[in-house]
């Protein structure tokens, strides 16, 4: 056993008072959970601490807070790992989850931003027809690639730290995104096109993310959120070929032939290219939009003026060789958690496992393949 | 008064089951719940689902199977019907987007489970209680326009009419702490079952047996309360589930000799006998000495022997719950386990369309005994029985009310209700913790009523409870607000608690024989000439349960000697 400090950011919205801090300190194993410390202060000290929780195994979603200002699960957060974050007094600091409109405690309102946020993408599979007699016959991969988004629990951690959301609280955010995916990706869904194209066009749909990974790191399932976004774009742009109104898949497709060609992004093209080229009437209206912070750029010299009218950077092979391997394919190749591991994964003796990791490098197996792969 | 066709109450798999298909028949339908529906225990539900939906299989392959796990203790009208329907029920759940693991042909691949004669367990990842779960809701939101949800509200009473028919039910909307009578001519109860009650279990916190003890207050009959399932592999650690999917995946159980003990208790089916089994083999194992772990009180599952990419791709959850919760890589090294409090076969007793004894008042899921699981339920057999049982009560409850006129409902209850809050909160801190009581109830139950029991530690089990009963009534709570005052209804749960507890107790005391999940060292051999029944418990308007029996209702399969 071990003594720990719990600090909870209390409130009580029948008191007239303003949040304040709480500070209890637990007695309990230091790998048990930041959520079994919050219980302990509740069950031997103070009945009135305000926490949503169920299942204390990371399945049911209800324990959403942030610890030490990041959000996660309680339960899934050991007690000497929040200590290893906490800040020099050795305090772990417990709150509610951000984005949200507080409750109670550590108690947020969920209906009002994260399930309205579910309602607004059609939640519900709209099945093929005609409905087959027995189930749909479709591929095994298809299945166990969704099988990543259906593990997404609704906790709402992504949604508590969405940048995206904080600047535009309309943003449909990583939650419900990858809950789209999870029809975009599945065979059996009728209406991929429409989908991606209402959230195409929706001005705070799919592309109004930007890529900071903050859901990725939030998500304590392993649903990379942020990467079911960049799928939905890319079979919005590279399948369906959907032209959205925000310019969005423009934009993408100039930051990828900017790679291309440049190597390195080559930031004075990418405004231009993304409305059609310099010279295209719909880039120009933007172009003389954008002179005020193109003169903060040269002033602060983030831009000078040749950097910004020659192309000094060329990419090299390498680069080029990467196109070429990644566009070659038949088929585009995804990242996802279900989908791991080789074949040489299949060795069940542990000890000869043990034996090869000792032998390689971690994550190459002896053929020389990539431990883990998509 | 908010008033409709059909009320339900608790919002896991067959509450919002029993939601849909009373909303199908055109029916007024609410469904009201103490958490949020994605929050419901049925989320746990890790292995899979059964149905014979295998060609070469059969649903009475399925029937036999479920009759010979429940030790000949189950009713085979229903449980003949929800093997029937399983296959057609799963087929809708696939329908409605259930993303099921398919094997190399694009079908629905089915995995090994326990008790079962052949693969008939189909599944995703060893997440199918989660899948199923959020699919149902994703019907639910579909459907928001004819279901009417009631989130995070708590149940406090049923309501009954002078004729003593179940009209509606109180609750208490937690984020504003507002109590409101519901009236309603269908009441169906689809909260869950009372794992709280013993400590360790693998259940939710919130499972505290509220729809039990509701029913049983309003003079429902419970039945087969003894039966508790033990379920042989939780975390040693801290009581957490590991699936069953793993041993049907083919993980082994091994003593402190590194011995496969199953040989020696179930020749046939090894670790995938029926899970009654199973935890007493392990039970026995450990009390002889051949634990494992610091105290000896653990056994190995050793899951190594599963090829590592099967694991990564379908045991990815329990994968998790060994790194994060016991700091083991279940690929390379086994894991500790033992058994651990999982399920209650008993419950408030229904007919084979949920309907309870009690006009008006329908049953669905693990608060409800149909009985389908008798003695000893089988795994993956769970998430059927709230499916089935969730959408027959859905729409025999819908088709009554259909045929009748919306009942008068009087403020009563709820005035009975607002008093008993009140006298909650003006409780002096005289009394003990309500969380002391709840941890003095759980040991107690976890010791006298688990695998093993005998006549003298029920007793002990039983003085155990009144006086806790007690209590209770005295127990004080902290918070005296109206949002969301969890610690008010944390003591309404205790009571919930105790009342379950103690029925449980006394049929374990009643029964003088050994079947299924109830072992009595001192009556040790199965007594079909005189316990071939069932024991109901009821209330009857008095403080102390009554006990009688009931039939067990046997079409095909006559009790025979239970090997595996």
């Amino acid at each position: 056993m071990a003594e720990f400090k719990l600090k909870i950011r209390r409130y009580d919205p029948e008191s007239g008072a303003a949040p304040y801090w709480d500070e209890h300190t637990v007695d309990l194993e230091p790998h048990r959970s930041v959520l079994e410390g919050i219980l302990q202060a509740r069950n031997e000290k103070d009945g009135s601490i305000g926490v949503r929780c169920s299942c204390r195994a990371a399945i049911c979603g209800s324990c959403g807070v942030r610890v030490n200002g990041k959000p996660g699960l309680a339960c899934h957060t050991h007690l000497d790992d929040a200590l290893a974050s906490a800040g020099e007094d050795g305090v772990i600091e417990v709150e509610p989850m951000g984005n949200m409109p507080i409750i109670k405690d550590l108690i947020v309102d969920m209906d009002a931003v994260h399930w309205k946020k579910i309602q607004r993408v059609t939640p519900w599979l709209i099945g093929k027809e005609p409905v087959p007699e027995r189930e749909y016959i479709v591929s095994r991969e298809s299945m166990i690639d969704v099988t990543q988004s259906m593990a997404c629990i609704q906790c709402g951690a992504c949604v508590s730290d969405c940048l995206s959301m904080e600047v535009d609280p309309l943003f449909v955010g990583p939650a419900a995104l990858a809950k789209t995916y999870r029809f975009v990706g599945d065979p059996r869904d009728a209406a991929h096109e429409q989908r991606l194209k209402d959230l195409g066009e929706d001005k705070h749909g799919i592309y109004d993310c930007t890529h900071c990974f903050k859901c990725i790191e939030a998500c304590p399932k392993g649903v990379a959120p942020m990467n079911q976004i960049m799928r939905l774009r890319r079979i919005a742009g590279n399948d369906f070929h959907i032209k959205d109104r925000n310019n969005g898949e423009r934009h993408e497709m100039a930051f990828v032939n900017n790679i291309e060609k440049n190597g390195i992004l080559h930031e004075a093209d990418l405004l231009p290219d993304s409305y059609g080229g310099k010279f295209h009437p719909r880039a120009v209206p933007e172009l003389i939009a954008s002179l005020p912070i193109v003169v903060t750029a040269l002033l602060r010299r983030k831009m000078t003026p040749g950097k910004a009218l020659l192309h000094p950077h060329k990419a090299p092979d390498g680069v080029k060789r990467i196109f070429e391997v990644v566009e070659g394919r038949e088929e585009r190749t995804e990242f996802n958690l279900y989908i791991s591991g080789t074949d040489a994964d299949n060795a069940p003796n542990p000890e000869v496992a043990e034996a090869i990791e000792a032998a390689e490098p971690a994550g190459v197996a002896p053929d020389g393949s990539e431990g883990s792969s998509a | 008064m908010p008033a409709y066709d059909v009320l339900i109450i608790g919002a896991g798999l067959a509450g919002q089951r029993a939601a849909l298909a009373a909303a199908k028949t055109g029916a007024t339908v609410a469904i009201l719940s103490k958490v949020h529906p994605v929050r419901s225990h049925s989320v746990a539900a890790a292995g899979g689902i059964n149905a014979a939906i295998n060609p070469l299989d059969d649903w009475r392959s399925h029937a036999y199977d479920t009759i010979k796990g429940s030790d000949f203790l189950g009713d085979q009208d229903a449980i003949e019907i929800m093997c029937r329907e399983a296959p057609a029920e799963v087929m809708w759940l696939e329908h409605a987007g259930v993303t099921f693991h398919r094997n190399e042909k694009g079908e629905m691949d089915l995995r090994a489970f326990g008790g079962a004669s052949t693969k008939r367990t189909a599944y995703v990842a060893d997440i199918t209680g989660q899948a199923l779960l959020h699919v149902l809701y994703e019907q639910l939101m579909k459907y928001h326009e004819v279901i009417d949800r009631f989130e995070e509200w708590f149940v406090t009473s049923l309501i009954k009419s002078d004729e003593g028919e179940c009209v509606g039910a109180v609750a208490r909307e937690i984020r504003s702490g507002k109590m409101e009578s519901f009236s309603a001519k269908s009441v169906i109860l689809a909260s869950g079952g009372a794992g709280q009650c013993f400590q360790p279990t693998t259940n939710a916190l919130i499972c505290t047996g509220d729809g039990i003890a509701q029913a049983y207050q309003a003079g429902a009959p419970l039945m087969d309360m003894e039966m508790i399932q033990y379920h042989p592999t939780t975390l040693a650690e801290n009581g957490f589930l590991i699936t069953e999917g793993a041993r049907g995946e083919g993980a082994h159980l091994l003593n402190s000799e590194g011995e496969r003990f199953m040989e020696k208790y179930a020749p046939n089916k090894m670790e995938l006998a029926s899970r009654d089994v199973v935890s007493r083999a392990e039970q026995t194992e450990i009390l002889e000495g051949r634990g494992v772990g610091p105290d000896k009180q653990g056994i190995y599952l050793d899951i190594t022997v599963v090829p590592r990419k099967r694991t990564l791709e379908a045991l990815r959850e329990i994968v998790n719950i060994g790194k994060d919760f016991a700091g083991v890589d279940i690929t390379r090294e086994p894991i500790i386990i033992q058994p651990g409090m999982h399920y209650i076969m008993g419950g408030v007793k229904t007919d084979i369309n949920g309907a309870t004894p009690l006009e008006g008042l329908y049953a669905a899921g693990e608060v409800a005994c149909v009985s389908v699981h008798g003695g000893n339920r089988l795994g993956a057999n769970s998430l059927l029985d709230t499916l089935i049982f969730g959408r027959r009560s859905g729409e025999h409850a819908a088709e009554r009310a259909l045929a009748m006129k919306m009942p008068t409902v009087s403020d009563d209850q709820l005035g009975k209700d607002r008093e008993m809050i009140a006298e909650i909160l003006a409780r002096p801190k005289t009394g003990r913790r309500v969380s002391e009581i709840k941890h003095e109830l759980g040991t107690t139950m976890n010791r006298y009523a688990a695998v093993y029991r005998d006549e003298a530690g029920l007793q002990s089990a039983h003085e155990i409870v009144r006086r806790l009963k007690e209590e209770a009534k005295t127990a004080y709570v902290d918070d005296k607000g109206a949002v969301f005052n969890q610690d008010v209804l944390g003591a309404i749960e205790l009571d919930y608690m105790l009342d379950c507890s103690e029925t449980i107790v006394m049929a374990a005391l009643e029964r003088k024989e050994s079947r299924g999940a109830q072992f009595r060292t001192d009556f040790p051999e199965r007594n079909d000439a005189e316990w071939l029944k069932h024991i109901n418990v009821s209330r009857n308007g008095g403080d102390v349960p009554t006990l009688s029996y009931s039939e067990v209702t046997i079409t095909d399969w006559q009790p025979e000697a239970r090997t595996y």
